[in-house]
């Protein structure tokens, strides 16, 4: 029998690195002819300075302010003619832009990408408007919102020490005073060719997508050495604590249990796979053991799921969540996910499910594939974290190889409940 | 602009396949990916939810995978697992729908997992009372978000007395009394093959999807017996409602009647409302509201375009002190396009962004099989993915202006408003 991992064939990718230390990953994709083009860089919200929570966000959202050579809008007004799609977002260790266009309009978007990597022009007439845009941002996404509230603390007490711990979009008595010469300053220090990856996937070929970013990107000088990310080293845990919202808006209360886990750049070789399994069988729609469990057995949840954070530079995080039965009590829920946990650390996982969660996996790899953005996304999110293309291509196998004592053995070192942070939210009864 | 001269055009790709008994479906063969995607509709959705029950046809649309034909819920799950097949069914407010994604190789397990769900769910009790308070958390769940309350008010208020009026989630009290019945008379009424429309992409031929076909669907009834609905304009439109909720920002939605699909003014009014608040960078209300005063994260305007109360629609979130002021941003930018329509230049830029843009919707086997089904909901023909671009570039200034005049008249709109906006 052919295993997915052996029939598995994606397309070929090219990496090619430019003289100037730009990391170039084509994705040929011929279907039709239209090619996604993104730049990403090696820095996000972990690497915002202290006291400055909010900035590599900010900068996304200023960096279509316009530059020396195109003032505000041009960029985008151009895009829109072509009939391109863009867009840019933030994530605690990537910052990334991209254009979706016909394919020969890729070089004019390589044009302007590579002028914003270093010609950017700020004037307090375009940045305090946009910080007023942000501050709307993060009162949409969050101060309007008791569970996102919720996650803000979960993470910073998951996270006591390293920037993990804090939003991406900042704290909004930072976002204010957030100013030109901040975003500048961050600008100045990331956005160079070293810290930059250019992913095209899409309707051309490697020699193309070279020459072209030889004319454009390969114009801009090093800098002469890579950026470095300088994070504080999170603490092992040695408490297991607790975090409480209720909200008179929350109708609908829910559990959440998080664990510091390695991501695949810290992780012991096979652990992030088996962590990467683990949650498979834990949380697979209409199979994992949180549903089966909680809400098709015990009927004390109405759903239940798990979560794991894999791509990351750093140690990064896990979290199983459930939300009760309307008779039942978070207090016994959450008792019912931790014994989930301790039987299959116990008892481990049986050969039937181990195998689905793997095919699972493996047939999410050849789905993506129908996707030139979510491949491109895969390769720039697994590269900027520090996996390498070959990482990538043997993913199916290192899947394939993880064993039911692996999973079982992950969950007993990282799902310690001695080291567990809950988030309780909670319906305010007093408001 | 599409490189169209060096590949096939679309729309000749496109198959017209049909099954002995006559089951027709749309099919775009292509190998690149080992991988078979297909959308179905139906007409119906949560309009032909009974009147003291919405919520009947998501409920439905729920149920269908979690039993069915031999399996009961676990086994049929444990089986779309075992072959990583994707199935799912959900319910708008004209259609039901199905999709399917499968391995090529699994095809034969993946179209029999299929035609179970669409003809022989078993709706067993123990999954009717696991979904039914799943659906009452997804509604607790959204009791109290701003946009979610917006949007709820705006529909019970602008469609009261309309099938579109009632919640299409269902509420808790609806929810608690819908039955094994219900949900059998739903089927019963709307899975037909009298309104069904199926397309295909992907990593099959024509032969092979003509048999598939009679497998999957041979056994639906020949027709449907749906509740005619009427054709309805928004209520309550030039008034404004405001819904207390203790949060630092408000959450506006806006609107007032559109188009219909088959209006011959359709094509002219997505460009005029493309330029009002499509788009993410260009905009008016973007560069108005976003771009210039900071008033709001997003903002947008779209045309919604129900098969019985086409409306043009929008909204934003923006801070309390300042909701007033982002409100009559958005109704003075609609009165302007009213009166004047779209200039020369933001014309010429809407134009070539929604003529250019068009192959993006393609780009995935699963976008494909949807934006294919949607032709066939809206009896577009074949050919119009030939032909769309060419009706976006035929639209001239005249033409935008007059189509803005008709779609956003005297600029009146019904505009509910959560949070504690000042001044209003």
């Amino acid at each position: 029998m052919t295993t997915e991992a052996q029939s598995h064939t994606g397309p070929e990718i090219a990496h090619v690195t430019l003289k100037n230390g730009l990391d170039i990953v084509v994705i040929p994709d011929h279907r039709t002819p239209v090619v996604t083009h993104m730049v990403w860089y090696r820095n996000g919200s972990a690497d915002d300075p202290v006291g400055k929570s909010g900035i590599a966000h900010f900068l996304e959202h200023l960096m279509f302010k316009g530059t020396e050579k195109h003032p505000q809008g041009e960029f985008s007004d151009v895009v829109t003619a072509l009939g391109g799609q863009e867009n840019a977002f933030t994530s605690y260790d990537y910052t990334a832009y991209f254009q979706r266009v016909s394919r020969e309009h890729l070089k004019t978007m390589m044009e302007f990408e590579a002028d914003r990597m270093t010609g950017l022009v700020l004037s307090d007439d375009v940045v305090d408007p946009e910080r007023d845009v942000v501050i709307e941002e993060r009162r949409m996404r969050t101060d309007t919102d008791p569970s996102a509230q919720l996650g803000e603390s979960l993470a910073s007490t998951l996270f006591t020490h390293h920037p993990y711990g804090k939003p991406i979009i900042g704290f909004m008595h930072e976002i204010e005073g957030l100013n030109r010469e901040d975003a500048l300053a961050y600008y100045r220090r990331f956005y160079t060719p070293e810290n930059a990856i250019l992913i095209v996937a899409g309707d051309i070929t490697e020699a193309e997508v070279v020459d072209l970013a030889n004319a454009t990107y390969g114009q801009i000088p090093a800098r002469g050495e890579k950026p470095e990310r300088r994070r504080p080293h999170e603490p092992d845990a040695r408490t297991a604590r607790r975090v409480v919202l209720a909200d008179p808006k929350v109708e609908q209360p829910s559990v959440q249990l998080a664990w510091m886990v390695p991501s695949y750049t810290t992780a012991e070789k096979g652990e992030a796979e088996a962590l990467e399994v683990l949650v498979q069988i834990l949380s697979a729609h209409g199979t994992g053991r949180l549903h089966r469990k909680l809400v098709m057995e015990q009927k004390i949840a109405v759903a239940a799921g798990a979560w794991y954070q894999s791509t990351a530079v750093d140690s990064s995080r896990l979290m199983l969540y459930a939300l009760p039965h309307p008779e039942g009590t978070l207090e016994a829920l959450e008792k019912n996910v931790e014994q989930v946990v301790a039987d299959l650390v116990t008892q481990g996982v049986d050969a039937h499910e181990l195998r689905r969660a793997k095919t699972r996996l493996i047939a999410d790899t050849i789905y993506a594939q129908d996707s030139q953005s979510s491949l491109a996304r895969m390769y720039g999110s697994a590269l900027a974290t520090g996996s390498s293309i070959k990482d990538i291509t043997e993913w199916p196998d290192a899947i394939e190889a993880v064993t039911g004592e692996a999973v079982q053995a992950v969950a007993k070192k990282w799902l310690n409940p001695r080291h567990v942070v809950t988030g309780y939210l909670l319906h305010d009864e007093a408001a | 602009m599409n490189d169209a001269s060096t590949k096939p055009s679309l729309a000749s790709r496109i198959q017209l396949v049909r099954s002995t008994s006559g089951i027709e479906a749309w099919l775009i063969e292509d190998y690149t990916v080992p991988v078979i995607a297909m959308e179905v509709a139906m007409l119906g959705g949560s309009s032909q939810d009974p009147g003291t029950k919405p919520g009947t046809a998501s409920f439905l649309a729920g149920m269908l995978d979690e039993g069915a034909g031999p399996y009961d819920s676990a086994a049929f799950h444990d089986r779309l697992d075992d072959y990583a097949i994707e199935l799912g069914f959900s319910a708008s407010r004209d259609q039901i729908s199905g999709q399917l994604r499968t391995l090529a190789r699994h095809r034969d397990e993946a179209f029999d997992m299929f035609r179970l769900a669409l003809t022989d769910a078993r709706l067993d009790a123990e999954p009717i009372e696991r979904v039914r308070a799943q659906l009452m958390a997804s509604v607790r769940n959204e009791a109290n978000d701003p946009d979610a309350m917006a949007n709820r008010e705006w529909f019970a208020t602008a469609f009261a007395g309309h099938p579109y009026g009632r919640p299409s989630k269902g509420t808790l009290e609806s929810l608690a009394l819908i039955t094994r019945e219900d949900l059998v008379a739903y089927r019963a009424k709307v899975f037909a093959r009298e309104t069904l429309k199926i397309s295909v992409v992907g990593a099959i031929d024509a032969a092979t999807l003509a048999l598939e076909l009679e497998r999957v669907f041979g056994t639906l009834p020949a027709s449907a017996s749906l509740t005619p609905i009427s054709l309805a304009k928004p209520l309550a439109v030039g008034t404004r409602k405001v819904i207390d909720l203790d949060i630092p920002q408000s959450s506006i939605r806006f609107g007032a009647a559109g188009l219909l699909q088959s209006d011959p003014d359709f094509v002219t009014a997505s460009v005029v409302s493309h330029i009002l608040g499509g788009g993410v960078f260009s905009s008016r209300l973007f560069r108005e509201v976003r771009e210039k005063r900071g008033l709001a994260y997003s903002v947008s305007a779209q045309l919604a375009s129900l098969d019985h109360g086409p409306l043009h629609m929008g909204g934003t979130s923006t801070k309390n002190e300042r909701a007033a002021e982002s409100l009559s941003i958005i109704e003075s930018e609609i009165t302007s396009l009213a009166q004047d329509g779209p200039n020369e230049e933001e014309l010429d830029i809407a134009k070539k962004y929604l003529i250019g843009s068009y192959p993006l919707r393609f780009d995935t086997s699963t976008k494909l099989a949807g934006q294919l089904t949607h032709m066939q909901v809206e009896h577009l023909g074949r050919d119009y993915m030939d032909r769309r671009n060419g009706l976006v570039a035929a639209v001239t200034r005249e033409d935008a202006a007059r189509v803005a005049k008709r779609l956003y008249g005297d600029g009146k709109l019904f505009v509910t408003v959560v949070g504690r906006p000042v001044g209003m």
